[in-house]
Order: C-alpha cells, then structure tokens, then sequence
C-alpha cells in the first residue's frame, strides 16, 4: 500500500514538475491591485493583449504578496517576474526582494511622468525602485437623498469639517438615522483617512504635530462626527455596500472601493473632494507601481509587461475600464463610462481645490508602515470608541510614533516640515 | 422498538410511538431542517438576485426577478477550468494521504496502550492547535526548496496537516467501538493480525472511513489560505475564486459562495449512502 | 487486553509522525523562534508588545466567552439532532443529509449567509418589519449593541460547526449495543434514565473526541466573527492574523499563535483527564 502511495506521489510530482517546465517562458505578473473579479478579467483581456509571449496575471491580497516575495527571496527561487503593488506595499521589500529598474526608467522618461512620482519610485534609495503604473485618491460620495440637507450656503465642493458635522446632524435629526460612513472594520483604509485627511487638514502635518492642541481639537470633531455616523461603520471594510444598500449616504473611501456604486447607480450619487479643516484641505494621493522581482526569471518577459502598461493609450484604457487614473500624460477621453466619470470629476477637483494639502506617502518606514497605521487606528479606537481622555491617548501613542521614527529613522515627509534625521514627534 | 437510543433501525420505527410525541419529533426534525438550509437559501438568492437585488429594502424571501449572469460571468473566467483541476487533485491526494496516514495511527491508539500516547495525540492536536496562518513564511519557503511549490500536489499535503486529527479522531473511536474480541476470534480461526483486520474489522470499519474521507475532502475543497499562499498559477478553485472574491460586489461574492457551496454538498450526498447503509452491522 | 508485541503501534503511527515531523513541526520550531526574538533583542519583548496592547484583554476575554457558549450548545444540539435521527424510519438518510450540509460550506460562505440575515437591510429585519416588530432598519451587529452582536456570531458558529460534533456523536451512538438499552427498558428505567445512565457514558469516547475538536477549533475561530463583527469582537486567531498582515510585525503575531497552542493544548489535557476513556468501559 504504501508503495503504491510512494509511486503515486513520485508520478505526481514528475508530472507537475513537467507541466512548470513547459511553462518556462511564460510571464508571470502578480499584483495587489485590480483584485476583484471584474477588474482582474478585464486586466486579462483587454489591458494585457497585444504583448509578445504569454503573461499570467496573478492577485493576492497584500498580506499574502509581503508573503512570497520575502519566501521567494529567502528559498533563492522566483516565480514571478513582474510585481504590481502600491507604493507602500513595496516598500517593505527594498533592497532584499526588488531589482533596480533605472534602464526602464530610462526608457520611459519620454512619457512625461511627473518628476514627483519617479522620485517616489526610487523609495528612499538612490536607485529607481519602480516605475509607477497608475495613480488614485480618496473621494466622498454622497446618496442624492442627502443633498436637501446640506447646512445653508455650503458647497460640496468646497466642503468644512463643520459643515460634514452638521449636515450629519441634520440628516441624522430630520430621518432618524446615522448616516455618515466611514471604512473603520479590519480591512477598510480609515488609517489612510487620519493620515492623509484629518491630520493635515487640522494640524498641517501628521506626525510632527500628532499630539498638538490642534490635534486635540481634531479628535473632538471626530468624536462628534462618530457620534451622527451609522454605528456599523466598524463593521465596514469597502463603502461600496452601505452605499448601495442606502445605509450610509455621506462616504469617504478609497476610489477603488468605491466605484462599484456608482457604476450601478451613476445618477443617484454625486461625487465630490474630501473636507477643509483650519488648515486646508488634507488629500492623499495614491501611486501603484511595477517593479521586477530580484532573480525573475523572465526579465525580459517583464519589462514588455513594464513597457507596454506605461503606453499612453494603456493607460487611457486603465482609467476607462478599471478607474484607476494614468501616470503618463495623455488625455482621458470625454465619452468615459458615467461611473468612472463621477470618479474622475472628484478626483480632478480634490487635485485642483485652491486649499489642497497633500500629503505624500511615507517613505522610509520599510517594514514597519503596518505599525504606523496602527497608531492611528489604536488613537482612533481609543478616544473615539472607547472615550478615553483625548490628551492621555495622544500622549501614550505618541510615545510609540516617536519609538517607530527613531527605530526605522524616517525622516519627515510632506506636509511636515523636513527634518534632518528622524521626524520628530513633537 | 421505542428505545432512545440509536438503535439500528433497519425497518420503519416509529409505529409504535405515541402520537403526542411522534408530533414533537417532528417538530423537531422541521425546525432543525430549517435552521440548516434557510441560510443556504438566503445565500442561493444572493447569487440569483442580480447586481441590485441584495441591496433591496424590505427583502423578500422569495425569489424575484432572477438571473444568472453573475453565475454564468464566473464561470467563463480564464482560469477556472485548470483550477478545478487542481481542486480534484488537491482533494484526491488528501484523501488519500489522511486515511492511508490516519487510519493506521487511529487503529494503534484504539487498540494499544503505549508510552508517548498522549504524546502522539498532542501532536496531531497541534495541527489544529496553531493558527496555520502564522507558518506561511517558514512554511513557503521548506516548499519552494522541497520543490513541491505551486503544485495541486504541494497543497494536499498541508490540507493532509489539516485533515490528519479529524482522520486520526474519527478511525480512533470507530475502532474503539468494535470489539477485540471479533479479531482474537479470527485469530483463533488462524487468520494473521493483518488478514483479521483486513477480514474482519475492515468491513466493519468502512462506514466510518467513508466519513473520513469527507471529512479530508471538504477541508480541501475549502480551505483559501494554504492553497493561495503555496502557489501562484496552480491555484485550487477555492483559492482562485475566494482571493479575488471577497473584494468583488457582493452579488458576485454570494454567486461565488454558492458554487463553492455545490461540489461539497454533492459531495456529501453522493457518499450519503454509503456512509449510513452498513447503519447498524457494529452493533450486534 | 494490550498485546506483548509493543513494536506494532509505534509502527502504526511512525508514517503520521514523520510526515508532521517534516510539514509541520519544522515550521512550528522556526516560529516559536520568531515568537521568541523581538525587535529590542529581548526574549520576551513580543509577548510584553501582545500583553500590552489595547486589544489584547479583550480579545482574551471574548474568545473564551465564544467558545464557553458556542461548544457546549453544539455538543447538547448534535446529541438532540442525533437522538432524533434514530427514530425516524423512511427518509432518514436524507434528513442525516441535510444535517451534515453546514460541514461542507466555506467560512466566507458562512459568513455572507448570516450577514445576509442580520445586517441592517437583512432578512431578519425584514422579517420583523414585516410583521410590525420594528420601525425601519435596526442594527443588530455594532459596536453599540454588544448582546445581539454576541448572540448573532453564537448563531453562525453554531450553524457552521454543529455537523462535524454530529457526525462523530452519530459514529458514537451507532456502535451502541442496543440490549443495553433494551434490558433497562426490560428492568422498567425511563426513557431520560436510559439516556443519562447508558447512552451517554457509552457515548463518552467520541464525545471526548467532539470536544477536543470543536473547543481547539473555537479557539482559532475569527472568519465568521469578522464577517459578522469587524473590528467590534476581536478574538485572539484574529489579533494573531492581523498582527502578521496588517501590522506585518511577524514576531507578535507569532506570539499570539504560541498562545493559541498553549491554550488548546491546556483544554486538550483537561478533557483527557475528565473525560477519561479506559478500555473496561468500551463495549
């Protein structure tokens, strides 16, 4: 018998490892991004087409993706050829599970990506790290039914804080119920939304002035904006849902996250930049890129899958079938599905609000950008969810944001002021 | 034939039980059949329902307006058929491994009483003791320098880690419950230790088996984490479906759910018969 | 009556240990390494960081609070469906059938189906609206109402994993001599004196196994409780998985494992001990 199971097993493996071999030549692209069903077919048979070779597309959750980079790297054997994964997704795997790309950089210098965004690429290092692949933000959308309760005389475009609070209010007095929304369950990105909305719109930075007096300010308007959003929001990791089921009417999220409403719905939704605070109006936006594994195994393979993404008119199809906005210079076209142009209309008022705040993506952080989400998500659990004292919280936690800018020694990044050194936790 | 216990009941019971309480167990039995499938339903009309009808407010629990594009779009998507494949194969080598390792290992613990015994049961305990998430990274790497990375073959051998204390569990108590002395009496009748276990408590044993390999079969056919962690292209259905399933739109997601739900079920069904015909020979 | 030739059950479960020994421990050894070397070079810094953060109490706390709840309801359900099974001649195998569904369904499958019934537009409050129970749509799953949150995971877990308990008890009860039964009805004992004076001590090998199981299973639950209730109900699998992929700090993450193992390990002992099984009282 077990002979038999040993011969089995030996046929087995001769077998599999027969059909990897035949497969050799193949590319094999792995991304974080475009996960979802449609998405990810659409990215199969339309963005991929017309490269030379075969190119396996391949998703994983991010978890997953830190995963076998780093197993790949540590066993001395590739799969994967091509990576695709946000900006802080790979930051983690610089210098020991990426190749620099500078020859690709310098074949798509021509395509006239901002400056900004190949600095990005080079996270940290002096070497180009990825060519960025298409770019994103975060938007609030809002139900119709909303609309007639908007404070007198505001403008969603140019929406406070204030103004959020009591439209909140109002909605939740005149319907009797919470109907602000916001992605705080275990995967939903409202660490993004402190640090790249809140903090900059209330205190002009994000770590320098993270327990500051304006800060403290900051966190009561919060508790009061808990306190008229539907309590479910814990269990929210994507707004696309409550949005849909007309549970939550006034939402920020990521744009991914939520297009998929107003693709079902596009006339029952408007679209429009996140709020101002004292300081201004706080935006984050959000860089993918591709990068090629050390060792690929194909490397020509990838730069052909590099090259042909980076393609003005790829682009221009990325945006149109999945949303996500180019890195190059080229002009969306005007006859843009009306879900994706709800999408493109907000994004291109947040980038051209006159009170913009941006704020950039950390660098330097390495592995430890988890545990900086963390602070925020732990202050937020803290002072709003569980009511402790505001300036006990921000003190404790701010002892641990300091400890993570020693340990990693990150310095400071737009807005905060430029520091020599680790960014300082005032 | 009134007894409360679960006798063996090879014809019609129940004629003799009194009407009250004939009512009552029927009772029952409907209330726990609706426990059991009405989620199901639930689950089958999300998939059905179309882009907006899980969304709608008040619901109906009947069907209206159904559709089945959602499940239709899946299964057209490049891929599927080569990660059923896989799902077969995966599943096939679990079975196999977990009664061939299991069974052997829940035999020895039936019927003998050795040192390092607990031992033995922590560790095969342990399996399920440990978060297997947390092994991903060691457990990726053994794999890629075993070579046995991003292949079916690879996967049933950490869904054969997963299986191996339900299949050890199950074969321990099954041969507990057949008595020895059936084999000491075929060794008398000059069979070897072998041949009356083949003879004697084999026949005896398959029903029990039968739910073994269900058992090592649908913690296969349903388990993500492995599947997704070991393999990049050879991707089992389950892995290939959840990992871009559960952030796709939630008619998708229900349509995914539902045909994942199917093989499993069917599954069951299909060695329904077999697992409770032979209802009864154990207890003579 | 143990036999002399003692080689035989250590050749019966070598194949089991070595293929663990490869797949399984060797992994686990490296592990409880990482759980075991921490950032600031101290031997316990990871568990300081677990004991000390802010989840970690309560995570404690709600993970035994489920399994406390969740085991003995299935073990007491899977007995009763099991018991009901046995009286029913024609149809019993489908209805054994329906009963062992929820053994083949996913945990993204279980946890969309009772959020389909309890979220804020679900079947449930449907359902009361309908009948004029409620106003509008009333949450049952936030952070606001911790009962019904509680109760609503109870319900899923219990729906999920009361198969497996009655398989194993229906293996259990099959192998059940029934002259035992018939000589106490014979001696006139009443049909719950029977239950409790031979059913159940004859039942009490595979009820060990169910409860092994299932309480070593409760403790590493998180899938449906996430589904159900985010970051509302943390339990310990679940600061582990998050620890390791949303924090991807790999050592605190593994020092939540090691304390999964230990507590299962610790149940596992404490049911051997009572439930002890010696081979006298096996039929």
């Amino acid at each position: 018998m077990k002979q038999d199971m040993l011969r089995t097993a030996a046929i087995a493996v001769a077998m599999i490892g027969g059909l990897s071999a035949a497969r050799a030549q193949e590319t094999v692209f792995y991304s974080t991004q475009l996960r979802p069903i449609e998405e990810a077919t659409k990215v199969r048979d339309v963005l991929l087409k017309g490269i030379a070779g075969k190119v396996t597309y391949v998703v994983d959750e991010p978890p997953a993706f830190a995963v076998r980079m780093k197993a790949e790297t540590q066993a001395g054997k590739r799969t994967v050829s091509v990576v695709g994964a946000l900006h802080g997704e790979l930051q983690p795997h610089v210098p020991d599970d990426l190749q620099p790309v500078d020859d690709l950089a310098a074949k798509v210098a021509s395509l006239g990506i901002p400056e900004n965004l190949m600095t990005l690429g080079k996270l940290g290092t002096d070497k180009q790290q990825y060519i960025p692949w298409m770019q994103a933000t975060y938007i609030m959308v809002a139900n119709k039914q909303a609309l007639p309760f908007l404070p007198q005389g505001a403008d969603v475009n140019a929406l406070t804080y204030d103004q959020l609070l009591q439209w909140g209010k109002t909605i939740a007095e005149k319907t009797g119920q919470r109907r602000l929304g916001f992605p705080a369950g275990p995967t939903g990105l409202l660490p993004r939304f402190f640090q790249g909305y809140f903090y900059p719109s209330f205190t002009g930075g994000v770590v320098t002035p993270f327990k500051s007096a304006d800060a403290e300010k900051g966190w009561e308007t919060m508790k009061a904006l808990w306190a008229v959003s539907n309590p479910n929001s814990t269990n929210y990791n994507f707004m696309n849902e409550p949005l849909l089921a007309g549970e939550v009417w006034v939402a920020w999220d990521h744009v991914a996250r939520v297009k998929d409403a107003l693709d079902a719905q596009p006339d029952q939704f408007v679209t429009f930049p996140a709020p101002a605070g004292p300081k201004g109006r706080g935006y984050m936006p959000v860089v993918a890129g591709l990068a090629i594994p050390k060792d690929a195994p194909n490397r020509a393979g990838a730069v052909a899958v590099i090259e042909h993404l980076t393609k003005p008119e790829v682009q221009v199809q990325t945006a149109a079938e999945v949303g996500f906005f180019p890195v190059v210079k080229a002009e969306l076209p005007t006859n843009l599905r009306p879900g994706v142009k709800l999408l493109a209309n907000a994004v291109a008022a947040t980038q051209g609000a006159k009170d913009a705040v941006v704020s950039l993506l950390p660098v330097g952080l390495g592995a430890k950008g988890g545990e900086f989400n963390k602070v925020y998500n732990d202050t937020f659990q803290r002072i709003v969810l569980r009511n402790e004292p505001v300036k006990t919280v921000l003190e404790d936690q701010a002892k641990v944001l300091d400890g993570l800018m020693k340990q990693t020694n990150a310095p400071c990044w737009s807005p905060d002021k430029a520091s020599q050194g680790a960014c300082p936790v005032n | 034939m009134t007894s409360v216990t679960a006798t063996p009941i090879v014809k019609p019971s129940g004629i003799s039980v009194p009407g009250a309480r004939r009512l009552l167990l029927w009772t029952g039995i409907i209330a726990v059949l609706a426990w059991v499938l009405l989620p199901i339903y639930f689950v089958a009309l999300g998939a059905f329902g179309g882009r907006l009808g899980v969304f709608r407010w008040p619901k109906s629990i009947w069907p209206s307006d159904l559709s089945a594009a959602s499940m239709l779009q899946f299964l057209n998507i490049e891929g599927v058929f080569g990660a059923l494949m896989n799902s077969f194969i995966a599943a096939g080598f679990t079975v196999l491994f977990s009664v061939l390792l299991g069974a052997p290992a829940g035999y020895a613990l039936a019927r003998y009483s050795f040192k390092g015994q607990t031992a033995f049961r922590l560790l095969v305990l342990l399996t399920r003791a440990f978060p297997l998430a947390i092994l991903a990274l060691p457990l990726t790497v053994s794999f890629i320098r075993l070579g046995l990375y991003d292949t079916a073959f690879g996967v049933s051998l950490i869904h054969t880690v997963l299986a191996l204390p339900f299949a050890v569990l199950v074969t321990q108590s099954l041969f507990m419950g057949i008595p020895r002395e059936y084999e000491e009496a075929a060794w008398v009748f000059g069979c070897t230790r072998f041949q009356a276990f083949l003879r004697v408590v084999m026949p005896l044993a398959l029903p029990g088996l039968a739910a073994t390999a269900i058992f090592a079969f649908v913690i296969s056919w349903n388990e993500v984490f492995a599947a997704s962690i070991l393999t990049v292209r050879e991707r089992t259905l389950t892995a290939y479906l959840l990992k871009v399933l559960s952030e796709s739109p939630l008619h998708y997601r229900f349509a995914g759910g539902f045909i994942l739900i199917i093989p499993s079920v069917l599954f069951i069904f299909a060695v329904r018969r077999y697992l409770f015909a032979v209802w009864g020979i154990a207890s003579k | 009556m143990p036999t002399r030739a003692n080689w035989i059950p250590y050749a019966l479960i070598a194949p089991s240990v070595v293929f663990l020994g490869a797949l399984f421990i060797v992994p686990l050894v490296q592990t409880i390494w990482l759980s075991f070397s921490s950032d600031d070079g101290t031997l316990l810094g990871n568990y300081a960081r677990m004991a000390g953060d802010l989840n970690f109490s309560v995570a404690i706390r709600n993970t035994f609070m489920l399994t406390l709840v969740v085991v003995p309801l299935q073990v007491a359900l899977a007995i009763g469906m099991a018991l009901m099974i046995s009286k029913v001649g024609k149809g019993r195998d489908l209805i054994l059938w329906v009963f062992t569904i929820p053994l083949g369904i996913s945990d993204l499958a279980a946890g969309l189906a009772w959020l389909a019934i309890l979220q804020n537009s679900g079947y449930l409050n449907s359902a009361l609206y309908g009948l004029g129970l409620i106003q509008g749509q009333t949450g049952w799953l936030s952070q606001e109402t911790p009962v019904t949150l509680f109760i609503g995971i109870v319900l899923a877990e219990v729906w999920r994993a009361t198969a497996i308990v009655l398989v194993i008890v229906i293996a259990g009860l099959q192998l059940i001599p029934k002259e035992f039964s018939e000589a106490a009805e014979i001696f006139g004992a009443k049909p719950w004196t029977r239950f409790c004076k031979i059913t159940l001590p004859l039942l009490k090998p595979s009820l060990q196994s169910a409860l092994i199981l299932r309480t070593v299973l409760a403790f590493e639950v998180f899938a449906v409780v996430y589904a159900l209730g985010g970051t509302n109900f943390p339990v310990l699998a679940g600061e582990a998985y998050n620890w390791q992929n949303i924090n991807q700090n790999y050592g605190v993450a593994a020092a939540y494992a090691v304390l999964i193992m230990a507590i299962s390990i610790a149940a596992t002992v404490f049911y051997l001990r009572v439930l002890r099984v010696r081979p006298e009282q096996l039929p």
